[in-house]
């Protein structure tokens, strides 16, 4: 499919026809009413969002004399400050990062290396192996939460930023590997031949030829394996008790408990939490997207 | 290696072919034994491990015995199991038809290049980037008595006592499965938007040539193709429903008297607030279960595809 998309993009660039076309379908009428359907219906989607920001500089008393639906009488940025001081919002923001960034190297590198074997060497056993990691990646959290967390007890992690390191580490190179395999057999094999004719290990092909031309499939992995184990809650909850130790998600869970009828606060935190993943998709909105689409399988 | 350039020549060379062939055979095994050995510590193995724990007794304290179907027994005539069963069914007929229809619908309308398309696109899908306690957190108190939600009610003419969406044991559920669905839907149009992107448009513009209204070039051409996504997105959306936990958890925990429970909140009560462990276990099972339904699914038409290479 991909091939005749090509084709026809070529054939568009040639006699520029469709250009013309394109633009005659869109009369002023239709773009108007294009613009007359979307423009409200992406307003009322996002009020969730406009409602947060606004509550969250609002104060207390504001809130409870004017109703959740009114402008702000004025503006609070000293929310922001309780969240993240009195709230623990930094060293819950610290958390996420130590988790999840390892956690990162570890399921990109390893998944890369079991993509590269899958794609290019033919043995028995390879497609059980493949869909294996697959399934994997499909199942639902429950059947390995109290393994896991047996596990984790057992090897002394229960508790500390390992356990999640570990676990999301192990858990995302099924998806990961999923991507890249089918990534790497998109690579023409002359390239490795070349390279197996100079004499090259495969380990160095590896690291010198297929590293750098999945560069572009690792950036798209990792922009949505970050936002996934960052926004991760259920493991957080099962294997990290320590306040101290909680990343945002289950920590935001105890700003709640700790502020329960202050929604000013609770609000300036949660979009003290959303901000790295909003920045991630602001910027590489692009790698983003490219990984959800590989993922669900060409 | 080093030593093979003494050996005599024609010894040399086979040997070196047979060592390389060897190391041939052990290179994919090398490469994949760190990812597959983790990965059986942390997933393979825990899932029969969870089977096993689903026989027996565990509690966590005392000994742990064999107890055969016992907590399979007890779970069957569980009130609250089939109360979390249902509302999983609930979570999956919302899943696999207010997303793929919106979601569709939101593809069709943006997939076009009109300035503000990236834009509009990037704002129905935002909610996906957040993470689901937020979502948990900002949709919870929208639907307090005077929240947001009943705020516009009142303000649109409604009379009466505000309605307790978290509270109100017949809207519950459906009140987190919006939650749900207002992240799921920009995600089902981004998988539609790529596939979109892959019909073929000279079929297309053929049979506008032929006389084609909209309508029937959309339904018989265009729709035919995107076929194999949808297959993808229902599987995807099936699977996503039965794992839905965090909002569960995050608003009402399965509450009022567990008429808002899913099966893996109630597993995760069980399991690591009741410390019936072996219950869980038997909970989370027939939850796995049902999703490898689905699972083999997915996989099967993926198999399909790797024997056509």
């Amino acid at each position: 499919m991909g091939a005749t998309t090509t084709a026809y993009e070529s054939r568009r660039q040639v006699d520029g026809v469709d250009r013309y076309r394109k633009k005659r379908n869109w009369r002023p009428l239709r773009i108007a009413l294009f613009y007359a359907i979307v423009i409200p219906f992406l307003l009322i989607w996002l009020v969730p969002i406009f409602m947060t920001l606004v509550t969250a500089v609002r104060s207390l008393d504001d809130i409870t004399m004017n109703g959740p639906f009114s402008w702000p009488s004025e503006i609070h940025l000293d929310n922001f400050a309780e969240a993240w001081d009195t709230g623990g919002l930094r060293q819950y923001m610290i958390n996420s990062f130590i988790v999840t960034i390892p956690a990162l190297a570890i399921c990109l590198s390893l998944s890369s290396l079991a993509g590269f074997a899958l794609a290019r060497f033919r043995f028995r056993g390879n497609l059980v192996i493949y869909f294996t990691f697959v399934g994997g990646s499909l199942l639902p959290f429950q059947i390995l939460m109290l393994p896991v967390y047996r596990l984790a007890n057992t090897l002394n992690l229960y508790d500390t930023y390992w356990a999640l390191i570990i676990f999301h580490g192990a858990f995302q190179i099924g998806f990961c590997t999923f991507v890249l395999r089918n990534f790497i057999k998109t690579i023409p094999g002359e390239i490795f031949d070349a390279a197996r004719i100079d004499g090259a290990s495969e380990f160095r092909i590896y690291r010198q030829h297929v590293l750098p031309l999945i560069l572009p499939a690792l950036a798209a992995l990792s922009t949505l394996q970050f936002t996934w184990i960052f926004n991760d809650y259920l493991w957080a909850l099962i294997l990290v008790q320590r306040d101290s130790l909680k990343p945002v998600t289950t920590g935001l869970a105890s700003l709640r408990g700790e502020f329960i009828q202050a929604y000013n606060i609770q609000f300036a935190g949660t979009l003290i939490a959303v901000i790295p993943t909003v920045i991630l998709f602001v910027f590489l909105q692009r790698y983003f997207i490219q990984g959800l689409t590989m993922g669900s399988g060409k | 290696m080093a030593d093979l350039s003494l050996a005599p020549a024609a010894q040399s060379v086979s040997a070196a072919r047979k060592q390389g062939r060897r190391w041939h055979k052990a290179t994919p095994i090398l490469f994949l034994l760190p990812p597959l050995l983790l990965y059986a510590m942390w997933v393979i193995g825990p899932m029969f491990y969870s089977v096993w724990m689903s026989f027996t007794n565990a509690d966590g304290i005392s000994r742990q015995d064999f107890v055969g179907l016992a907590n399979y027994r007890r779970l069957f005539n569980d009130d609250i199991f089939w109360t979390s069963f249902f509302n999983n069914i609930r979570w999956l007929v919302a899943f696999i038809t207010i997303p793929i229809v919106t979601g569709l619908g939101l593809a069709l309308l943006l997939n076009n290049d009109l300035p503000g398309t990236r834009f509009f696109k990037a704002g129905f899908f935002s909610p996906m980037v957040v993470s689901s306690v937020v979502i948990g957190i900002v949709w919870s108190w929208m639907y307090q008595p005077y929240g947001l939600i009943n705020e516009v009610l009142a303000w649109l003419g409604r009379d009466g006592m505000p309605i307790g969406f978290l509270a109100d044991p017949d809207i519950v559920t459906w009140a987190i499965i919006a939650a749900g669905l207002w992240r799921q839907v920009g995600y089902v149009m981004l998988l539609y938007l790529a596939g979109l992107n892959n019909v073929d448009q000279t079929l297309v513009e053929a049979s506008r040539v032929d006389g084609a209204s909209t309508f029937r070039s959309f339904r018989d051409i265009v729709l035919p193709q995107l076929q194999p996504i949808t297959v993808i997105i229902v599987v995807i959306s099936i699977i996503d429903a039965l794992r839905s936990f965090d909002l569960v958890n995050i608003m009402t925990r399965g509450g009022p008297y567990n008429q808002s429970n899913v099966l893996a909140q109630f597993m995760y009560i069980e399991a690591f607030n009741n410390y019936n462990m072996g219950y869980g276990a038997a909970i989370a099972t027939i939850l796995a279960l049902i999703s490898m339904v689905f699972i083999f699914t997915y996989l099967r038409r993926m198999v399909k595809t790797e024997i056509d290479y």
